[in-house]
């Protein structure tokens, strides 16, 4: 029978039948951050559990945390109690805890990924919905809520359904000005925000395969937003050779062991899909989100679309809504939108090629006096990885502020915001009503489209001169 | 975890595809809430105005539909962020279960670990539920039975809906899942005790 990639991870991962339609799914690797992570910490002590193998259990505050230069968990107090009960819970439990300040800090998703604690075919959890990204890698990754998450503490597995499985191909190649960023937009766009619910997703194609792997990071980032707890692309040499030496990566024998393992983690050419999808690659543009969801979105030299020529009656609504809340016409680009805040940030694109990428962009350039601009590096060895090269100081001469790692204006749960009607144009993955802020309006877009516009005080089209 | 079998009461019609969790309850609400409190931030942004005060267009503060315990929604309802606060926050209001085309699976899986049940039903016929409610606000009423998987409408047409037996055992019983689990404990030792020898570079060593 060919297999599947997901089938090859559900199989492998597999420990007894959980009753009708659901297996005991073994969890590999479990994250703790300090909103859901000390939650759930908290739920295992009240139900009176243990953690079953705290060696797999891994915790770093990143959610409600400040970001400003010299913070400490007090910085915003709203969110200390948090990073203390986390602080605690390793402590009691023998939890690996990479605190603030220490390498190894970082949004969740960007620091498994950077210390090897994600690995191709491993199941990994967290509690936060974008562990797709680690997917990227060619692992098993996906959110669950506390309950579930205190569930795997307490037992080391999951009662889970398997998903179906889709595939989506992206063929040929990206024009140059198109980055994986802009491809799951125009995914997402074209597909709809839900088209992959009950589905793992596995992203394929030509233009996959020859992305490096923080770029296939950024791609199964937003599985999430097209509906799919899980996305993935199976592991190859470029993965392997990224992986190797990482802290929690194997060594020697059992290195060599594993990556022997990881080769066969694909799927069948013959292989069946429930939903199987393509788009053509260099068809892709630049793409910018008008709405409140991701996929409102069109390339950036698109007129935004009126409601009248929305599919249904629901989403004329829901278009009409987003596009009021968000102030916008329909008729009009969003090309030459002026804006007011950007931000380069988030688990999407914080990574130390993002920050190169927009750094390029921002070289010798000001940033326009009526926008706040931010970088906040997507984990602490992103941030000394970045000052060792001097972005920090071309960002900084650029006049954007540098900040210490962590989730900041992507969620607005540290006390960081855009104002009520301000515009951002923002490297994140969510463009909801309020998410980086009450009365916030998001655009989302790729770290180059985010420090182009920066420096413009608008939304550029990143192929034209700016 | 509380029972559900049978819940009969008005719904509130929100049938926008694509309702966030972050419009369910904010991100900043996670932060100090406790798990009861959630409720009076639940969809805040809609709920109320910018000056704090309540929205009378906003379905939920309509009389009929103030503490509904049930939803009708669009599709793809609860998509977003994981927070499991977006189903606290739901509960907190007296929900107690959602209707909808489709629902985020991780949505879902939480709802199911608090006691509220996700019902899928074809687009067409929670339109029809909602304009049926629209018709007669006050008095219309719609019953989901689970023991029977059943949704009943207003006008006393039967839909039936399907649902894991597994899910509707423990939802009927008021089961939680860790019990069940650790009653596998053997099998999950057996088991990992093979990985081992199968996959050595995924066991890492304690921190000592
Ligand atoms: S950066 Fe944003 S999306 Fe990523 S984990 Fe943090 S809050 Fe979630």
């Amino acid at each position: 029978m060919p297999a599947t990639l997901l089938d090859r991870l559900w199989e492998a991962h597999r420990v007894a039948p959980a009753g009708a339609g659901r297996d005991v799914i073994h969890i590999d690797r479990i994250l703790l951050h300090d909103l859901s992570g000390a939650r759930a910490l908290a739920e295992v002590a009240e139900k009176g559990y243990g953690v079953a193998n705290p060696a797999l259990v891994f915790a770093t505050p990143d959610h409600a945390v400040s970001t400003a230069p010299g913070r400490t968990a007090e910085t915003f107090r709203p969110g200390a109690p948090g990073v203390a009960l986390l602080r605690e819970g390793a402590r009691r439990h023998g939890i690996r805890l990479f605190d603030l300040g220490e390498d190894g800090q970082g949004i969740v998703h960007v620091m498994a990924p950077e210390l090897g604690i994600a690995l191709p075919g491993l199941s990994i959890i967290c509690g936060d919905s974008h562990t797709c990204t680690q997917g990227g890698l060619g692992a098993l990754a996906f959110g669950v809520g506390s309950t579930e998450l205190a569930h795997a503490l307490a037992t080391q597995t999951l009662r889970l359904a398997k998903p179906r499985a889709m595939r989506v191909r992206l063929d040929g190649r990206f024009p140059k000005g198109t980055t994986a960023k802009d491809a799951v937009l125009a995914a997402i766009g074209r597909f709809g925000a839900g088209a992959g619910a009950g589905c793992a997703i596995e992203w394929a194609g030509e233009a996959v395969r020859a992305l490096p792997v923080e770029a296939r990071l950024t791609l199964c980032n937003l599985s999430v937003e097209m509906g799919a707890r899980i996305g993935f692309i199976a592991p190859d040499e470029t993965v392997f050779e990224w992986l190797a030496g990482r802290d929690f990566a194997p060594r020697g024998a059992a290195w060599d062991a594993a990556v022997a393992a990881w080769r066969s983690l694909r799927s069948d050419d013959d292989a069946c899909f429930d939903i199987d999808l393509a788009m053509e690659a260099s068809g892709i543009a630049p793409q910018v989100t008008w709405g409140t969801s991701p996929e409102h979105v069109i390339a950036v030299d698109q007129p935004i679309p009126s409601p009248d020529s929305a599919p249904d009656a629901g989403r004329r609504e829901a278009w009409a809504a987003a596009l009021a809340y968000q102030g916008l016409q329909p008729g009009r680009p969003l090309e030459g939108l002026p804006i007011d805040w950007v931000f380069i940030g988030s688990c999407t694109n914080a990574r130390l090629s993002d920050l190169r990428e927009a750094a390029a962009i921002v070289a010798g350039r000001t940033v326009a006096p009526h926008v706040s601009a931010w970088v906040v590096p997507g984990s602490e060895r992103v941030k000394r990885a970045a000052e060792a090269e001097g972005l920090d100081r071309v960002f900084r001469s650029a006049g954007f502020s540098w900040r210490e790692p962590g989730c900041s204006l992507c969620v607005a749960a540290n006390g960081e915001a855009v104002p009520p009607g301000a515009r951002c144009l923002s490297t994140s993955n969510r463009n909801f009503v309020g998410r980086q802020g009450r009365g916030a309006r998001t655009h989302l877009a790729s770290p180059a489209t985010a420090a182009a516009s920066a420096i413009a005080g608008r939304i550029v089209d990143i192929r034209k001169p700016f | 975890m509380q029972r559900f079998d049978r819940v009969t009461g008005p719904a509130a019609p929100l049938l926008r595809p694509n309702i966030d969790t972050d419009v369910i309850i904010r991100a900043e609400r996670l932060v100090g809430t406790p798990k009861e409190e959630m409720g009076r931030y639940a969809f805040e942004a809609w709920r109320y105005r910018s000056d704090g005060t309540e929205d009378p267009g906003f379905v939920l503060n309509r009389p009929p539909f103030r503490s509904a315990p049930i939803l009708l929604a669009g599709p793809n309802f609860g998509c977003g962020s994981s927070r499991e606060a977006a189903v606290w926050a739901l509960a907190g209001i007296g929900v107690r279960c959602v209707i909808a085309p489709s629902v985020s699976d991780i949505f879902a899986g939480n709802a199911l670990q608090n006691g509220l049940l996700p019902v899928v039903l074809p687009e067409e016929t929670v339109r029809g539920l909602a304009a049926l409610i629209e018709a007669d606000p006050d008095r219309a009423r719609i019953t989901v039975d689970l023991e029977a998987q059943t949704v009943i409408g207003p006008d006393g047409a039967v839909h039936p809906f399907a649902i894991d037996p597994d899910r509707r055992e423990a939802l009927l019983a008021g089961l939680d899942d860790i019990g069940l689990t650790l009653r596998q404990a053997g099998a999950i030792a057996a088991w990992q005790a093979e990985d081992r020898r199968r996959r050595p570079w995924v066991w890492l060593e304690a921190l000592t």
